[in-house]
């Protein structure tokens, strides 16, 4: 089995286990407050620690790394789609490498 | 029993509509770094979850050990822990193993969000069908973005390194305008994992771990600073 699907089963096993253990097994309700703080907060310190510093470096440079995030933090403050964030910092990073 | 499922099915075809393109965008950026076809398709069909699949994709993609990547996609995904217990208690209590065993798969932000604002009690037929669009949805949407990504020019394709990190920044974003919390939460985080990156020796650690320890202190400060009541959650 190769490494990249063997990553992928894994993946799956490890995304299927916490939806399934609570609903199969668990009755009673959590009662402590700071862990279902905790659990809320997950997915905001996740997407934080996942995005920066790596966007700095996901073109092939720096210039228009910066380019396309301050695209995609001013969109995002106006609430576009996912989609249209994401399309509008490629074009920018496009737009940017070609001209410099 | 089939009347439950076509009144699941319609809550969730949205759920499906808004999939499409966040999977192709999946799609596009998984084929994008390497990954075949046929095994973003098979990611999207045996993973069915947003960040925690981009991750454990972008992490395949930078070639990290599999125990990296299982940790990682298991922190991201701790949250569904919640919601499972959550639904547990909505759901007809007796309701058998196996089913609660397939419902789970389809558990998601959004379709936990459809089904927790049901006001009956959940039965197994609501559930399929709230959970089927959702899935054929996102499957599709990585069919056509990986699909289509093979046959762009290469130079947008490099320009498309950034997507990812510019959805993330759109799904942080709105909530952070709208309360503290959040946005500290996100502050801390975006802190920690630039000090763990950038600081000598310190930066030795791989990225997988990087992140792991940065959400965990950030979640943890921000459960103390900013608990909160159970109406909230």
């Amino acid at each position: 089995m190769s490494y990249a699907f063997t990553a992928v089963i894994v993946m799956a096993i490890v995304t299927y286990i916490p939806r399934v253990l609570p609903i199969a097994i668990f009755r009673k309700k959590i009662k402590s407050k700071f862990i279902l703080s905790f659990l809320s907060y997950v997915p905001f310190a996740v997407l934080a620690a996942m995005t920066f510093p790596d966007i700095l470096y996901s073109t092939n440079h720096l210039s228009s790394a910066l380019a396309g995030m301050i695209t995609a933090l001013i969109l995002s403050y106006f609430e576009k789609g996912l989609m249209t964030v994401a399309l509008c910092s490629i074009l920018v990073v496009y737009l940017w490498e070609i001209f410099i | 029993m089939n009347s439950d499922f076509s009144k699941g099915f319609k809550a969730g075809v949205p759920i499906a509509l808004g999939y499409f393109p966040v999977s192709f965008t999946f799609g596009l950026i998984a084929v994008n770094g390497g990954i075949p076809v046929w095994l973003a398709i098979f990611i999207s069909f045996s993973n069915l979850t947003s960040a925690g699949q981009f991750a454990g994709t972008n992490l395949i993609i930078a070639n990290a050990p599999i125990i990296e990547i299982a940790l990682t996609t298991f922190v991201i995904n701790i949250r569904y822990m919640l919601m499972s217990l959550s639904l547990s208690q909505k759901i007809k209590s007796n309701m058998t193993l196996l089913y609660r065993s397939i419902i789970a798969f389809g558990i998601t932000d959004e379709t936990f969000a459809l089904a927790s604002l049901e006001k009956n009690e959940l039965t197994f037929s609501y559930m399929i069908g709230l959970i089927s669009g959702p899935f054929a949805g996102w499957v599709l949407g990585t069919a056509a973005g990986a699909v289509t990504c093979s046959v762009l020019p290469e130079q947008v394709q490099s320009a498309m390194g950034i997507a990812l990190y510019a959805m993330f920044i759109a799904l942080v974003v709105p909530p952070s305008k709208k309360s503290k919390a959040p946005l500290i939460v996100t502050i801390i985080g975006i802190f920690i994992s630039s000090i763990l990156k950038w600081l000598p020796y310190i930066n030795q650690i791989s990225s997988g771990f990087r992140i792991i320890i940065a959400t965990i202190v950030a979640s943890a400060i921000g459960a103390l600073l900013f608990p909160k009541g159970e109406e909230e959650l």
